[in-house]
């Protein structure tokens, strides 16, 4: 590690908008870059006095020293993220955090990437096949303005297919309808690995579990550290508290309190909803 | 003085009463973020170091863990000599701004203090007059880097930027060797910047000995969490030895019932939202904190002072400290309880939670709990808080901090093989803080548990002492 490495510059290199409001960075991170597994994440603050908030690594180039994240824009740190531009940088990135994905040869994998998910699940997806399985990729969003990373996705898996609940692009269905008929079309499905909002992670899981089929979904509290420091990421799996950025971020899905999840994430929204609001006024003045 | 080093003066000194430390009205500082101590004024604090009787053999000296010249720099500050007084302070104590203010004194240097026996005796305040020669010594800008020796060529990797490690990088670095201290947070300081509030510690003060430090050549690197970014396997091929001091930073909770609802926060988690990322000033710094009106601390250390006190100053109408025994068995300073009671914090004692309850929001609404009595006394002599049976009773609250204490940081030790640990904590062989493993040494908090600044102070300087020594002779 030379000392320029450890002192890098977290610079954009490439931005570039995926669907509205969602936004891919390449940024410089050489530390994380050559030590990242699928499944980790990173910490971002974007600017002194700003928040730090998790973003999966959603691909990672070792040799140039580049992580990749795919950020949808949902407040203020989010928004400021996005009125960066190519050459600007983040003053923080700390990574990579998270336990990673528990990858082995277990035959047919479905990965279902629902919406900004999507992102997520393509590291997960790479790796599953690399370890010799089928994998299946699942791209679910309620239209097709919300899709993204096809061509990534199919670089990385073995067949993709495009769900939409409006029949905009692909089949007309959810997330839970592609996986029965994954079920359907191969017999048996092995391992299933969702990420995507909170509905959508609780309803795949819940029909995995009734078809049998293990899935793994990947949890997205609120969380301040993301060292086990603070226990503000807790989640109830399994009837146990876990600290979901070391214990996680994945779980597997039929043991995770989804409805605790959906109100801890919602704790702050009316201070979130002030902050943005402070700021959306504040650059367009 | 007398010949024999004994003042001639005892009577005169005897007489000298203690000098008070002004501080902001109760009511005032009860909803402010600044220091509540003012410091000494300088003739106070001259008169107050006359005080001291240089005893021929300090009994405060010993009752310091690092073993402070006491009486050395007191003389120092009698003589109106502050820039001397800095230099002996620093001997031993790096951080003496800090320690003047955070240290228990009452039960350490100032416990044993001769002047303070007896039955009107009063000890000398140790404490305030080190944070009264650091704090001028800070404002003076005089203060002197420390001389650094030759270069030795060797690389020391220093993980964990608390007191331990921040201790422990100087005194590398003073010794000539290469230092880089690797940091999970975007912040050096451990537990200095994320737990201790302002009120009692200003920020301020961490960062200019930090930047001091840097000063020296030591190499921080923040955001780069060992175990993760890079294990400690791999910083010990490009390292000659390893310090780990990674602190107690898991926080405990009690696991009952509705601990996951909204507003139910650890101590940690409050105390790193406000400290660190400045959520008292939210929306001006974009992390958010929840402003309770009823606000609950569950413990009785000072990291639940801290919290209760931090809970006023953002606004709260009533923070109620619930504590299992009474007040006279909280493991808090005295002087913290004291201040929190004057701020209109309320003890609520010989109370344990049992329950949580919360609203639809599944947000907490209330708390329940169990009156407790004092039985017997335990095995440690104190007495065991027992349940009184049918006195359940539920006290709303809508935020809740849980201060119970913490536990040894896993990351570490989970992903370095052949670390040994005993309930988590890195087990340290000698006290130079040897581990299992060659050139890995520990200490602070990941070997003693959650303890005191002073200590892990202490633990980075005998640790330093035993890397330089093994880098010099390569005996393990
Ligand atoms: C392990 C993990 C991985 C994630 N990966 C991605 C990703 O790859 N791409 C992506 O777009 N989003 C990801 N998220 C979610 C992302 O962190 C939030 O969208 C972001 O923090 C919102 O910040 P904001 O200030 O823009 O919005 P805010 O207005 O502050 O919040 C909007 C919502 O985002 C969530 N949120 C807010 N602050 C935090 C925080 N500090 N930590 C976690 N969630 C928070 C809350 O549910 C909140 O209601 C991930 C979250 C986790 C926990
Ligand atoms: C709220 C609070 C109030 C307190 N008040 C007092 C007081 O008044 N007086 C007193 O004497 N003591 C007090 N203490 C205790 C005292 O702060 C600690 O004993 C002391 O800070 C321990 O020092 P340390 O260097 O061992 O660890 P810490 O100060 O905990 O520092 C450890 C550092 O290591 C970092 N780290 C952890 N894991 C990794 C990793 N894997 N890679 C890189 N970095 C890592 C952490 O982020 C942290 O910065 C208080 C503690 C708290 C929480
Ligand atoms: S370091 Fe702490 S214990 Fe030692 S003399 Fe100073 S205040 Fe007292
Ligand atoms: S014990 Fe008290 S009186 Fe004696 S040297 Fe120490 S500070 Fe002075
Ligand atoms: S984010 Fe603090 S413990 Fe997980």
């Amino acid at each position: 590690m030379q000392m320029r490495v450890l002192k890098d510059v977290h610079r954009i290199v490439e931005r570039r908008e995926l669907a509205p409001r969602v936004m891919l960075y390449r940024v410089v991170a050489p530390l994380v870059a050559t030590a990242r597994k699928a499944g980790q994440f990173v910490i971002v603050r974007v600017e002194e006095g700003g928040e730090r908030i998790p973003l999966t690594i959603a691909d990672a180039d070792a040799e140039a020293g580049t992580i990749t994240l795919v950020v949808q824009e949902v407040g203020k740190t989010t928004a400021r993220m996005a009125r960066l531009r190519e050459g600007d940088a983040f003053v923080d990135v700390a990574g990579p955090l998270g336990a990673a994905t528990h990858i082995s040869k277990v035959g047919t994998v479905a990965c279902i990437g629902g919406g900004i998910g999507i992102a997520p699940v393509h590291p997960i997806a790479q790796s599953m096949r690399a370890a010799g399985n089928r994998v299946i990729g699942i791209l679910a969003a309620r239209n097709r303005d919300l899709l993204f990373f096809r061509e990534e996705m199919r670089r990385a898996c073995d067949e993709v297919r495009v769900w939409t609940d409006d029949g905009s692009e692909g089949k007309k269905g959810l997330a839970t309808d592609a996986l029965r008929e994954l079920v359907a079309d191969f017999g048996k499905v092995d391992r299933a690995v969702a990420i995507g909002p909170v509905p959508m992670m609780k309803f795949v899981a819940k029909t995995g579990h009734e078809l049998g089929i293990p899935t793994l979904v990947s949890l997205n509290p609120v969380m301040v550290d993301g060292t086990g420091m603070c226990g503000g990421c807790r989640v109830t799996v399994g009837g146990k508290t876990r600290f979901v950025c070391v214990d996680g971020p994945e779980f597997e899905g039929h043991e995770v309190d989804f409805d605790e999840l959906s109100r801890r994430q919602a704790l702050y929204r009316e201070e979130e909803r002030a902050s943005h609001d402070r700021y959306m006024k504040e650059v367009q003045s | 003085m007398s010949d024999n080093g004994t003042p001639r003066d005892l009577k005169q000194r005897y007489k000298t009463p203690k000098q008070e430390m002004p501080c902001q009205p109760a009511e005032v500082r009860a909803r402010n973020f600044t220091e509540v101590a003012l410091g000494l004024l300088g003739d106070n604090a001259k008169l107050e170091s006359y005080r001291c009787i240089y005893c021929k053999e300090p009994a405060c000296v010993s009752g310091c863990p690092v073993g402070v010249d006491i009486p050395g720099f007191l003389h120092e500050v009698e003589k109106g000599d502050l820039a001397g007084a800095a230099r002996v302070l620093k001997r031993t104590n790096l951080l003496p701004a800090v320690c003047g203010r955070v240290c228990p004194q009452e039960e350490q240097c100032e416990a044993v203090c001769k002047v303070g026996q007896g039955k009107n005796g009063v000890a000398v305040s140790i404490g305030r007059l080190e944070r009264f020669v650091a704090d001028w010594e800070r404002n003076s800008g005089m203060a002197q880097a420390p001389e650094i020796a030759a270069p030795t060529g060797k690389k020391v990797a220093v993980v964990g930027s608390g007191p331990a490690g921040l201790t422990c990088a100087a005194d590398l670095a003073r010794c000539g060797h290469k230092v880089t201290v690797f940091e999970a947070l975007h912040k050096a300081g451990g537990v200095l910047v994320y737990g201790i509030p302002e009120f009692r510690l200003p920020k301020a003060i961490v960062a200019a000995e930090i930047k001091a430090l840097e000063a020296m050549g030591v190499e921080i690197v923040c955001n780069f969490v060992v175990g993760l970014t890079r294990t400690v396997d791999d910083l010990m091929k490009e390292y000659d030895a390893i310090f780990v001091g990674t602190g107690a930073g898991l926080p405990y909770f009690m696991d009952l019932p509705g601990e996951n609802l909204g507003g139910i926060y650890s101590a940690n988690e409050y105390l790193t939202r406000v400290n660190l990322m400045g959520a008292y000033d939210f929306p001006k710094n974009d992390t958010p904190v929840i402003r309770g009106r009823r606000v609950a601390v569950v413990g009785g250390g000072n990291v639940a002072m801290d919290a209760a006190r931090t809970a006023l100053r953002l606004g709260a109408e009533e923070v109620r400290l619930i504590y299992r025994r009474s007040r006279e068995e909280m493991p808090a300073r005295k002087e913290e309880v004291e201040h929190a009671h004057e701020e209109g914090v309320n003890f609520t004692m010989l109370t344990n939670p049992l329950r949580y309850h919360g609203d639809e929001r599944g947000r907490v609404s209330a708390v329940e709990c169990v009156k407790m009595e004092l039985g017997e006394p335990g095995p440690d002599g104190r007495r065991k808080p027992v349940e009184v049976k049918g006195s359940e009773h539920k006290i709303p609250v809508d935020t809740v901090v849980v201060a119970i204490g913490n536990g040894p940081n896993p990351l570490v030790p989970r992903t370095t093989p052949g670390l040994e640990t005993k309930k988590g904590k890195i087990l340290a062989r000698d006290e130079s803080g040897k581990t299992s493993l060659r050139g890995v040494f520990a200490g602070g908090d990941i070997v003693l548990g959650a303890a005191t600044v002073i200590l892990a102070m202490g633990a980075g300087r005998k640790a330093a002492k035993g890397v330089d020594e093994y880098l010099r002779t390569g005996a393990w």
